[in-house]
């Protein structure tokens, strides 16, 4: 047979022998550390790599979170002046009414006063011109029947107003 | 002139001493496969430069277990002897006493310092069994030492640094890779959950193939042994791959080739089918790594036999720049492949623990 195609028996059992000791001492001395760290660093760096994702997650959260804030400010600084607008309108309008039946009511007031003031006047009226008719008539009357034939003629004229009616 | 143009006239240059030397040594004609299977094969020492007698090399050990172990040098081997085998002169070397002899880079049991040979012209003597430290297992060694050098030499700095800075020097080389080995091969293939599992094992073999396929392509000492082209190293790293996939394999996968959404008059074609496909799948690992490296250092190796071949320093002009070229396309399929490798090993992992819950797709 070919010698280039025989396998030679001894280094086959040297290429064993090599072949594990150094498959056991680069394993134990070489891949071990150089995987190990290499699987460290992997995760450090993974590791690294989500917590900046987070953080960028919480930051958007925060941003998304203040511009809520600012919104709700703003729609709530909205309401307060829509209801200072309103509160306005009613005061002045509550006012404004108050002040009409307020003036409404002097009104009356004062005619009524006025009412009372001339119903009084036209009683004192009323009576002065009474007493004044009578002390008038008493004078008249004083007069007419110091006189037998005036007082007669009056005694008549009374009786036919009597008769009459 | 630019630095490539440099590079290549310094090669160039090179080349042709080397040529020279050789050409002033060797008589006889050039066996350019001999050379390149030589080249791409194991040894039981370190070929430095020159040829024959006059050869450096760097000893290495020898290990037999033969009726218990043997250790010597591969200096050992001195004496040299040759004999006719059907008409041609084999040539040999046995130790001093006589008792071993390599033949081809093989190591058989010597009588004597003789060797009987049988009608194919090969040793019919006892071949002890071979542990020797050779070329491929001491650059095996190296490549082990360097991985873990570096490696362990960046895991520290996580530890020194901290896990949270930016990763530097070696560490910021290295994580990359390990990023890409978890990444792009094992997530995909095997899934999120139980990836973690299989790391180790992926991570070494990605390193062990890439780092194992770029020495091979340096040619000079301590580097250049074809190693992840041996295909005693591919079956290696294959059968570990088949042995974890037959371990983590669901019930869903055996299920699969026991009882296959088909006719049960099929079933007699089908299982077997299924079951050769269990095979299949590590040993088309095992051959593609092999071929593919082999393959890359035959063609460099093979434009360089040209100049040999012709015997003229000339073709280094076409050589060179060839082989230059292939060595640069090597260089990517040097870590192609070791991704290749590593994504279906993890791929027939996947497979394995996957739990069909519908037939439809098959």
């Amino acid at each position: 047979m070919n010698p280039l195609v025989t396998p030679d028996f001894g280094l086959i059992i040297w290429t064993t022998l090599t072949f594990f000791i150094l498959l056991f001492l680069l394993g134990k001395f070489a891949w071990k550390p150089i995987m190990g760290a290499v699987k460290t660093r992997e995760d450090n760096i993974e590791k690294a790599l989500s917590s900046a994702k987070e953080a960028e997650q919480r930051m958007q959260q925060l941003t998304a979170q203040n511009e809520q804030i600012l919104k709700e400010a703003r729609e709530e600084r909205d309401y307060i002046l829509k209801e200072a607008r309103t509160a306005k309108d009613t005061i002045v309008g509550d006012a404004k009414n108050q002040a009409k039946k307020e003036a409404t009511k002097i009104m009356e007031e004062a005619k009524k006063s006025i009412e009372v003031e001339k119903q009084r006047a036209i009683t004192e009226l009323k009576n002065q011109v009474a007493a004044l008719s009578i002390e008038i008539s008493e004078k008249i009357l004083g007069h007419e029947l110091a006189d037998k034939n005036k007082q007669q003629a009056l005694m008549d004229t009374l009786v036919e107003d009597v008769n009459l009616n | 002139m630019t630095t490539l143009k440099r590079i290549l006239l310094i090669t160039a240059l090179l080349t042709g001493i080397l040529t020279n030397t050789y050409a002033g040594h060797s008589e006889g004609k050039f066996n350019a496969s001999e050379f390149t299977l030589h080249h791409i094969g194991d040894s039981h020492e370190w070929h430095l430069w020159g040829e024959g007698e006059e050869a450096s090399h760097i000893p290495l050990p020898v290990i037999l277990v033969d009726g218990g172990l043997q250790m010597f040098s591969s200096d050992a081997f001195t004496q040299a002897h040759t004999v006719e085998v059907n008409g041609k002169p084999v040539e040999y070397l046995t130790t001093e006493d006589g008792k071993y002899a390599i033949v081809h880079d093989k190591i058989y049991a010597a009588e004597f310092g003789a060797l009987n040979f049988d009608a194919e012209g090969h040793p019919s003597n006892n071949k002890p069994f071979d542990l020797s430290i050779t070329k491929n297992v001491a650059s095996m060694l190296l490549s082990a030492t360097i991985l873990l050098l570096l490696f362990i030499g960046a895991a520290k700095a996580y530890k020194k640094r901290g896990v949270d800075s930016a990763p530097k020097g070696l560490q910021s080389f290295m994580e990359p890779l390990v990023l890409f080995v978890k990444d792009e091969i094992a997530i995909p293939n095997i899934g999120e959950k139980k990836y973690m599992k299989f790391m180790p094992y992926l991570l070494t073999v990605f390193f062990f193939i890439w780092i194992n396929n770029l020495m091979g392509l340096i040619p000079f000492f301590p580097f250049g042994a074809n190693l992840s082209g041996n295909i005693a190293f591919t079956m290696t790293l294959a059968v570990c791959t088949l042995i974890i996939t037959l371990a983590v394999s669901k019930k869903d996968y055996w299920k699969h080739i026991f009882m296959p959404p088909v006719p049960i008059a099929l079933y007699p074609i089908m299982i077997p089918i299924e079951l050769i496909g269990v095979i299949s799948k590590p040993f088309s690992l095992m051959i593609r790594l092999f071929a593919n490296i082999t393959a890359g250092h035959i063609v460099i190796l093979s434009f360089m036999c040209i100049i040999f071949m012709q015997k003229n320093v000339a073709w280094a002009g076409m050589s060179v720049p060839m082989a230059l070229f292939i060595s640069v396309l090597e260089l990517l399929v040097a870590a192609l492949q070791a991704f290749i490798f590593t994504m279906l090993s993890a791929l027939f992992i996947g497979q394995a623990m996957e739990e069909h819950h519908e037939e439809a797709h098959h």
